[in-house]
């Protein structure tokens, strides 16, 4: 008898534990971006930008170049990058509360600039790093530490869906939502992913993956029931699929 | 059919047992064996009924599952 | 060639002609009046010399695209005017403590708040003593346009040796002035020096990182007390001043930067006993303070003027130890005085 080894941990991923509590979507996205890395042989022209949010610490499990950049200022940092490097693979990893509320300015002029980055959106509809705030993303009712009577729209306005925001732009190209709850669309977000940085270094232009992700932390699920209120009630607010691609 | 076995790597297991709704000829369960950082982790029953599909590899957040085929030598 | 080394140029184009000689090749930069003949003529520039010319939608992005640059390796530069810079703060701390070098310049007006347009000194204090974080910036302050071109010029290579943002400190005057200065046009002595800790891709190593966030028990302050000796070793190598008439005979010491040290010569040659000396702190960080002290030692009084209402007053004070010797005189928002004006005050206090 044979032993054939068919799937393990990418090469792109160090061996430190990803610091995520159990069940975390950001673990599950890491894992895919390495394992994109690995099959791409990308690890030594990817330069990747990590958040402030739970992610801050990416750069401890990636094996490749990531930097820091200040709350929300993720895509001016990583536009810069790919300017001065515009043979590098460029990509900035954004919590909601980074992209959607306080670099908001920051996502609309990059992606209006068209800039030829990759942007992975990580959508948990809270403040996972601070305790389960109320992010922009918060859905409507939903109960989180600063909205603990559920968000009233009266209050604290709407739920907002960055990819339909931006997508008029024309220097988008590429916009995906999708989610990491079970195998199968884990395998679709890792397609939608790779197209992303395939776009990229055909030079076509901005994109940006959303990835419905779980906090079963904040949200106080346990993983498994976390991912099913993505399937069953996230996604209704945030629906799945293409937004936006012009090839 | 296809026969496969896993390996768990307990280290990186975090009890988030995802694998576990994932497995379809549930082949993987809660252990009582709680890893270095105090993680209740799962085992590999290995009933003989893996056919190494790697749902539950692909849907671990922490790649903390290794998929191997077992390939029958022909004599 | 000699010839083409001259050049008639106003403060803000001297600025950004220096920065296309010392091999800066990213630009951002949000327009703000007294400082946007400098995005203009960039944006003119930089195509010329394959560089990067961004307008940035805010200083916010301005001072993190220039991080951003300075992660992946190149020499990068934003301008602005006071109230960018307030906005700007928690990138430039982010670059203090990721040590990552880039300049930024800042062509100061009156404030606080919108303030007005005119030229000023109410940014002393967050030039020097500056944003979130144990930090410093290297501050130069020039006090005409060759010092516009040479302290911009040598801005890049200070950053570059010591991994820290530089900021040349000036005002809307210095910028609108228009004088014949002499360009360096040669290489600026680190621009081809590796910058190994850049991202570039981890090509034939492990990935590296770029970062200011150290949570590991005791990691911040082992970083802090790293970056203080560097501080230390700036204070050591990069303090620059300048004494103008200071001889044994002088009785009156006016301590003066920028603008306002230039309107002070023009007291000091309106003075007919010639008893007036000056004193221009030409860093403000790392300030000299020792060298004040000697100067100040056998003067009767010491002059501090600025065009603010006592900002650098505490630096001085804190390299005189007899401040009943020191008279104040500040012009406030925007307010810039004249020698004759300085000269009549202290004639009075005299
Ligand atoms: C300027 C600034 N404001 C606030 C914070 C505090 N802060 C850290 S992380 C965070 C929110 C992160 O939430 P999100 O972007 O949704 O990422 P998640 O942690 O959920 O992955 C905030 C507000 C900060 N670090 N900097
Ligand atoms: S707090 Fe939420 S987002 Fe952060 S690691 Fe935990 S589960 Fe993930």
């Amino acid at each position: 008898m044979k032993e054939k080894i068919i799937y393990k941990k990418p090469d792109s991923l160090t061996d430190i534990n990803f610091s995520y509590c159990p069940g975390c979507g950001h673990s599950t996205v890491h894992k895919i971006i390495a394992e994109i890395v690995d099959e791409l042989n990308l690890r030594e022209k990817i330069i990747g930008v990590a958040p402030v949010g739970c992610a801050v610490f990416a750069y401890n499990f990636w094996n490749f170049d990531v930097s820091e950049a200040a709350h929300g200022r993720t895509p001016a940092v990583a536009t810069a990058i790919k300017r001065v490097l515009p043979d590098r693979l460029v990509f900035s990893y954004q919590g909601d509360g980074d992209l959607a509320s306080i670099g908001m300015a920051e996502i609309i002029h990059t992606a209006n600039r068209g800039e030829n980055i990759t942007v992975i959106f990580i959508n948990n509809t809270n403040y996972g790093m601070t305790g389960g705030q109320l992010a922009p993303t918060t859905l409507l009712s939903q109960k989180t530490t600063t909205s603990p009577y559920g968000r009233d729209a009266k209050n604290y306005g709407y739920p907002v869906k960055m990819l339909e925001l931006l997508s008029p732009l024309e220097g988008v190209k590429y916009l995906e939502r999708v989610k990491v709850t079970d195998a199968a669309s884990v395998i679709k977000a890792k397609n939608a992913i790779k197209k992303g940085f395939t776009y990229q270094m055909q030079n076509i232009g901005f994109s940006m993956i959303e990835v419905l992700s779980s906090c079963p932390a904040n949200w106080r699920k346990e993983p498994v029931e976390a991912n099913k209120l993505i399937d069953e009630e996230i996604v209704k607010v945030f629906p799945l699929g293409k937004i936006k691609d012009i090839k | 059919m296809r026969k496969g076995k896993i390996v768990i790597n307990e280290d990186r297991c975090k009890g988030c047992f995802i694998c576990i709704s994932q497995c379809k000829v549930k082949e993987i369960e809660k252990s009582n064996k709680v890893n270095k950082y105090g993680q209740v982790v799962v085992e590999f029953k290995n009933l003989g009924k893996c056919n190494a599909c790697t749902l539950c590899a692909i849907s671990c957040p922490d790649a903390a599952i290794e998929v191997y085929e077992i390939i029958e030598e022909k004599v | 060639m000699a010839n083409n080394n001259r050049m008639l140029i106003k403060g803000n184009y001297a600025i950004a002609e220096a920065a296309i000689d010392a091999g800066c090749r990213f630009y951002a930069g949000y327009p703000i009046t007294p400082q946007n003949e400098i995005p203009e003529y960039m944006s003119k520039r930089m195509p010329e010399v394959n560089g990067v010319f961004m307008q940035a939608e805010s200083e916010l992005i301005s001072i993190n695209l220039v991080f951003g640059a300075a992660v992946a390796g190149a020499r990068a530069m934003t301008t602005s005017s006071s109230p960018g810079i307030s906005l700007m703060q928690e990138g430039i701390s982010y670059m203090a403590g990721c040590e990552l070098p880039g300049v930024i310049v800042n062509v100061m007006r009156g404030g606080p708040g919108l303030g007005n347009i005119s030229p000023s000194q109410s940014d002393y204090f967050q030039a020097v003593k500056p944003g979130h974080g144990d930090y410093r910036l290297i501050v130069l302050a020039p006090h005409n346009t060759q010092e516009m071109y040479d302290f911009t010029f040598e801005a890049f290579d200070l950053a570059d040796k010591y991994r820290n943002p530089v900021m040349v400190l000036t005002d809307g005057l210095l910028g609108q002035i228009m004088e014949s200065i002499e360009l360096k046009r040669k290489k600026p002595e680190l621009l081809n020096q590796k910058k190994e800790w850049a991202l570039t891709g981890a090509k034939g190593r492990k990935g590296q990182r770029i970062v200011s966030l150290l949570m590991d028990p005791g990691a911040l302050e082992k970083h802090n007390f790293h970056l203080q000796e560097k501080y230390d070793l700036i204070r050591k190598q990069e303090k620059r001043y300048e004494k103008f008439n200071i001889t044994d005979d002088t009785e009156y010491l006016i301590v003066a930067f920028g603008t306002v040290a230039r309107v002070s010569k023009g007291t000091i040659k309106l003075d007919k006993d010639k008893r007036i000396g000056l004193f221009r702190p030409i860093t403000l960080f790392p300030f000299p303070y020792e060298e004040l002290k000697e100067v100040a030692k056998n003067v009767k009084k010491i002059f501090v003027f600025e065009m603010n209402l006592g900002q650098m007053l505490d630096d001085v004070k804190i390299a005189i130890e007899n401040s009943e010797k020191i008279e104040f005189y500040g012009r406030p928002g925007g307010g810039v005085p004249t020698s004759e004006e300085l000269l009549n005050f202290i004639l009075k206090r005299i």
